[in-house]
């Protein structure tokens, strides 16, 4: 492989996460390095969601330590991953539904706005030319997603692929360090998932963005991933490349029954 | 002649101060897709907040910065208090929420500052402009007008604010989507609070405006159902059509008082009046049935 993968960058140490007397999450550690595509699997209900929400600040486990760039997280508000330069998408599409994609794609740059209240409500000082760049960088997300000819358009009238590439460029647009894909291709068809794997791996290797992501397609996972960690009922069950992976007996077993 | 035109312009004016509760509506629901029942309850905390520190002896400035305080703290406590607790909770909650804290209000303000009804003056006379109504021989209240002026004012200041700001994009975010708000890096917490200052504001120009006409007693919590014909025409997302919406209602209401009764005494005789007290509803409910968004509202299409 011709790139080059970095330090650990995230490094999750023996992380239990409960909710009331659900173990959503036991024990488990692994870490992320920098510029690599990192895979979390797992059958339904295995704590993939829970893991993600972890690493994005908005679950505090209940023990375990969480990392970032060396330093040990304290508990911490939602809303400052994205400041921490982590940007995510969700499952379930999570747009601003009322808005046109480009609107959407600018919320992606609100962290980065310095203007404060008054320059943009006079519109003076720092905030036009702060807002044109913004516009510039929003521009690039968008010829490099591709998705130059539905700017204008709002996003409850796209069809469901569309909508969630506007997700990732709105994740883009933040310029990430981390970027967090919850099941970024679940049910696109062939020729939407071969467009995100495509848009994923450019993501990573022309800007070298760090991915986390879950997947429940086996062949996409296995393709695009440098590292798989495999959780099952909440607990790590394997981890390391997707050839070892693959050949894992607790794996096989977690994903085709036991007895098999 | 002149009299429609006076009917009409005294409609208009006194829509506007419908349109001035309809907008602390519209805020709140922009932000956070909640219906907030309470802001009748805050239109008259607010008006007692004034009128409370007028009577301790504050000059007028003094009360009402005094009271946008309250207010400001107020939509502070309540974020911290109530709303936190209910991130991403459906949006029925939250309106649940709002009825417990309207009743909170309607019960604690009287507490502190006193429940019998009181005037409030602030220094602008209800009374017909002379040059008009010796020139064109209208009535038309100097009162209303620098309501409808202070109004148009606010109105404006706040389209600018949803359309051109961080915060304005911020706020449309969060009323979109909570999580994705958060994933973005938006500080849910001081959007809504900041959002129910701005509400508590609103509902502070509106107490004082009504509260002057009208006194300041219980009633003014009523003045939140006179929104409500307003919202349902202007669309609960829109502030230009809060004010749009206030202006049909205020004009439409007076006109059909004026003219209706007259029509219906010759086909049917008897006797029709109050016509005012119930237009304003039917034309809602006309409205909900041909365009239930609103004039302004955003249009949702769900997918099935």
């Amino acid at each position: 492989m011709s790139k080059k993968i970095g330090d650990v960058i995230l490094d999750l140490q023996n992380i239990s996460l409960r909710f009331g007397g659900v173990k959503a999450l036991t024990d488990i550690s692994f870490n992320v390095r920098e510029h690599e595509i990192r895979a979390i699997i797992g059958p339904n209900g295995a704590g993939k969601s829970s893991m993600l929400n972890v690493i994005n600040g908005v679950y505090h486990p209940q023990e375990g330590k969480v990392f970032f760039r060396g330093a040990e997280r304290k508990k911490m508000e939602p809303h400052m991953a994205a400041h921490q330069n982590i940007a995510r998408t969700f499952q379930n599409i999570a747009l601003f539904k009322g808005m046109t994609v480009l609107d959407n794609i600018m919320t992606g740059r609100i962290t980065k706005m310095k203007a404060n209240f008054i320059e943009h409500a006079l519109w003076f000082g720092r905030a036009k030319k702060e807002e044109l760049e913004h516009r510039k960088v929003v521009e690039e997300v968008i010829d490099f997603l591709e998705i130059q000819h539905i700017r204008k358009t709002p996003v409850n009238r796209l069809p469901y692929g569309l909508q969630k590439r506007v997700e990732l460029a709105r994740a883009l647009a933040a310029e990430p360090t981390m970027l967090l894909l919850d099941e970024p291709m679940a049910g696109m068809n062939v020729e939407e998932k071969q467009d995100m794997c495509r848009f994923i791996l450019d993501v990573n290797d022309q800007f070298g963005t760090t991915i986390v992501l879950i997947e429940h397609d086996m062949g996409v996972v296995m393709d695009i991933s440098d590292r798989v960690v495999v959780l099952d009922y909440g607990k790590k069950i394997g981890d390391g490349e997707p050839d070892e992976v693959k050949n894992n007996e607790d794996v096989i077993k977690a994903y085709l029954g036991a007895g098999h | 002649m002149n009299f429609f035109f006076e009917v009409l312009i005294g409609g208009l004016l006194s829509g506007v101060m419908y349109a001035l509760v309809a907008l602390g509506f519209v805020l709140i629901y922009k932000a956070s897709g909640v219906f907030n029942f309470a802001q009748g309850a805050m239109v008259y905390l607010a008006a007692l907040s004034v009128v409370g520190c007028l009577e301790k002896g504050a000059p007028l400035w003094l009360a009402i910065i005094l009271a946008f305080a309250i207010m400001t703290l107020f939509g502070i406590a309540t974020e911290k208090f109530v709303l936190r607790k209910l991130v991403n909770q459906p949006p029925i909650t939250l309106f649940m929420a709002t009825i417990g804290l309207a009743f909170f209000i309607e019960g604690l303000a009287p507490m502190v500052f006193g429940s019998e009804p009181r005037a409030l003056e602030l220094g602008i006379v209800d009374e017909p402009i002379p040059y008009i109504l010796d020139n064109w021989n209208m009535v038309i209240s100097k009162f209303d007008l620098v309501a409808a002026g202070v109004a148009s004012l606010l109105v404006a200041a706040l389209a600018l604010f949803f359309q051109y700001t961080r915060i304005g994009r911020a706020l449309r975010a969060v009323a979109d989507d909570h999580q994705a708000a958060l994933s973005i890096g938006i500080p849910l917490q001081n959007i809504w609070a900041i959002v129910w200052g701005v509400a508590g504001f609103v509902a502070l120009v509106a107490g004082m405006m009504w509260g002057a006409r009208n006194g300041v007693q219980f009633a003014l919590t009523f003045t939140a159902l006179k929104a409500l014909p307003v919202l349902i025409l202007g669309g609960f997302t829109s502030v230009p059509g809060a004010i749009v919406g206030g202006l049909i209602i205020g004009a439409s209401e007076k006109l059909a008082e004026i003219y209706i009764p007259p029509v219906m005494q010759d086909l049917f005789g008897g006797n029709f009046g109050g016509i005012e007290g119930w237009f304003p509803y039917v034309l809602a409910l006309l409205f909900l049935l041909v365009r239930p968004e609103g004039l302004f509202g955003e249009k949702h299409i769900d997918r099935v």
